[in-house]
């Protein structure tokens, strides 16, 4: 655990001493307070759960997209520079390695989750907003980003360049977002397996302000699914 | 301390490394010696527990690489050919952080940082991002991220690679500094880098060891010591029949003549100097200049790695 610690500090320092992170973060924010000008304020006579519900809605695909250009460059930038000799050459485990890179990658994300709060504080100044329906919501956008920071993960310790990783990433995702559509398109009983693939009817209550361990689990599988196959990808490395 | 048994690595259909067996002592300073591409940095790497070896039997310390890995990476420190450097940290920053990383204990963190910089010469830049540090200054945070823990084993992948002349001599008397302390591997494919600082050489082509054994031993296993290199002010002519008089010369001939100097080749023993220079002295002949031919590492190199006369 001290391992794990100690390469998630220095990652999240590396985060925060470099351009790169405040851009994407920056990026996020402006394109996601745009949307919610223009999509989650407007509606007559909406009330105020439908517009934080819609806030969330949009986040979410903003988080996971902001998730895969935030770790992009995790693994494949120290194979890339060849630092990636340091960790291999040190005693700790390729296991502690992805879990620091994932956590320092998560706890940056969570800056970007944080600026979000004035949108739902914004609707809550001139209507009535929910607490558990914001702390639902944000559980929610923490498991997609969670999930997606851990393909993304995945996806840098396949290649050396991040500009490969993030489209490898990007597959990923897509693929995971496409059973949504394609269970709009199946019968049953294929639509049952797809929707139960697709991510967005997991995140889908949520956004409403329910909690069901069924959805976390999902994500919370996605999450580890990924972070032990970049694992495998690591310890395989070192045969090559 | 290490033993190597039959050690091959592939990369994909390719063998980097074939059949690689050799002993290092506790405590020697080994000299890996190979051109670009021979299989240096893979044999390091193995050995640094960065790569899983194809096939063979490597221990460290009666460790198995493939075994223990964990366990042997707490007692080496490893520079690979590009320096593993982070360049947003501060040196000293990057250092606590690899002294972390590899085991040392929260409180001996900060003298062991100091100490290093000290012996690295990197005391007055402690605080300085790596990114705006020269090529030097980079290596040599290298070589001390590798030995802030104070490793058994050291391995340096071509630590001098890149440096100007006076970095080279600090890294050569840096390295000679560990001696006793570490059992270090140093590689390097330019010769004079690395020279008189080892105590055993392996030299590695094409992904084999074609040589080892110390300066002396590789000369005189090649034969060097049977050749005289002597340069003379008069006549080449009479220089030849000079020394052609003194028993145990087999064979003399003129390498280069101008100016009334010659330089001649000798195939006799080194033990026969005097004798040539005293015939040579009565045969009225200025003596400039003898020297053993092969006595210079940077030959025999050539020789083996080419398999023709430098």
């Amino acid at each position: 655990m001290r391992n794990v610690l100690l390469i998630a500090r220095r990652e999240l320092a590396a985060y925060l001493r470099t351009m790169s992170g405040y851009i994407i973060i920056a990026v996020m924010l402006f394109i996601d307070g745009l949307l919610f000008n223009s999509y989650a304020v407007p509606g007559a006579g909406k009330r105020s759960s439908e517009m934080v519900a819609d806030f969330f809605t949009l986040t979410s695909g903003i988080t996971l997209v902001g998730s895969i250009f935030l770790s992009m460059r995790l693994i494949a930038e120290e194979r890339q520079t060849g630092t990636i000799s340091l960790l291999y050459s040190s005693p700790v485990l390729d296991l502690e390695i992805v879990l620091g890179k994932f956590l320092a990658s998560l706890a940056f994300l969570s800056v970007f989750l944080l600026s979000t709060l004035y949108m739902p504080a914004l609707v809550a100044v001139y209507g009535k907003v929910s607490p558990c329906h914001v702390f639902a919501g944000y559980l929610g956008l923490t498991l997609v980003g969670a999930a997606g920071l851990a393909i993304g993960t995945f996806g840098s310790a396949l290649s050396k360049s991040q500009v490969v990783a993030a489209v490898l990433s990007g597959v990923m995702v897509l693929a995971l977002t496409t059973f949504w559509i394609l269970g709009k398109v199946t019968d049953r009983p294929l639509t049952e397996v797809v929707n139960s693939l697709a991510w967005w009817g997991h995140f889908d209550p949520f956004r409403t302000g329910l909690l069901h361990l069924k959805h976390v689990t999902y994500f919370g599988l996605v999450t580890f699914l990924a972070l032990f196959a970049a694992t495998r990808v690591l310890e395989a490395r070192r045969w090559r | 301390m290490i033993t190597v048994d039959g050690l091959t690595k592939y990369y994909g259909e390719r063998a980097a490394i074939r059949d690689l067996t050799f002993t290092i002592e506790k405590g020697e300073v080994i000299g890996f010696l190979g051109l670009n591409g021979a299989g240096k940095s893979t044999t390091l790497r193995v050995l640094g527990c960065v790569l899983l070896p194809t096939s063979g039997r490597v221990t460290i310390d009666g460790l198995d690489v493939t075994r223990d890995p964990h366990e042997i990476r707490k007692r080496i420190g490893f520079l690979p050919d590009v320096p593993p450097l982070y360049e947003e940290m501060t040196v000293s920053g990057y250092l606590r952080f690899v002294s972390e990383l590899r085991g040392v204990s929260p409180k001996d963190v900060p003298s062991r940082v100091d100490e290093v910089m000290q012996k690295t010469s990197l005391t007055d830049h402690r605080d300085a991002l790596i990114s705006s540090l020269s090529h030097g200054y980079r290596q040599r945070v290298g070589v001390a991220q590798a030995m802030v823990h104070k490793p058994d084993l050291l391995i340096l992948d071509e630590p001098t690679s890149g440096l100007d002349p006076v970095q080279i001599k600090e890294m050569r008397e840096l390295i000679r500094a560990l001696k006793g302390d570490h059992t270090v591997l140093v590689s390097s494919h330019i010769l004079s880098e690395i020279s008189q600082i080892c105590d055993r050489y392996l030299v590695i082509q094409n992904g084999e060891i074609i040589a080892q054994g110390s300066e002396e031993t590789l000369a005189r296993e090649l034969g060097g010591e049977g050749v005289v290199e002597i340069e003379i002010a008069g006549d080449a002519t009479a220089a030849v029949a000079a020394v052609k008089q003194v028993p145990g010369v087999h064979a003399a001939s003129v390498v280069h003549q101008a100016g009334g100097r010659a330089q001649l080749r000798l195939e006799a023993s080194t033990e026969l100097r005097p004798a040539i220079v005293k015939a040579l002295v009565e045969a009225n002949l200025g003596v400039l200049r003898v020297d053993k031919a092969t006595s210079r590492l940077e030959s025999i190199f050539l020789r083996l790695t080419h398999g023709k006369e430098a």
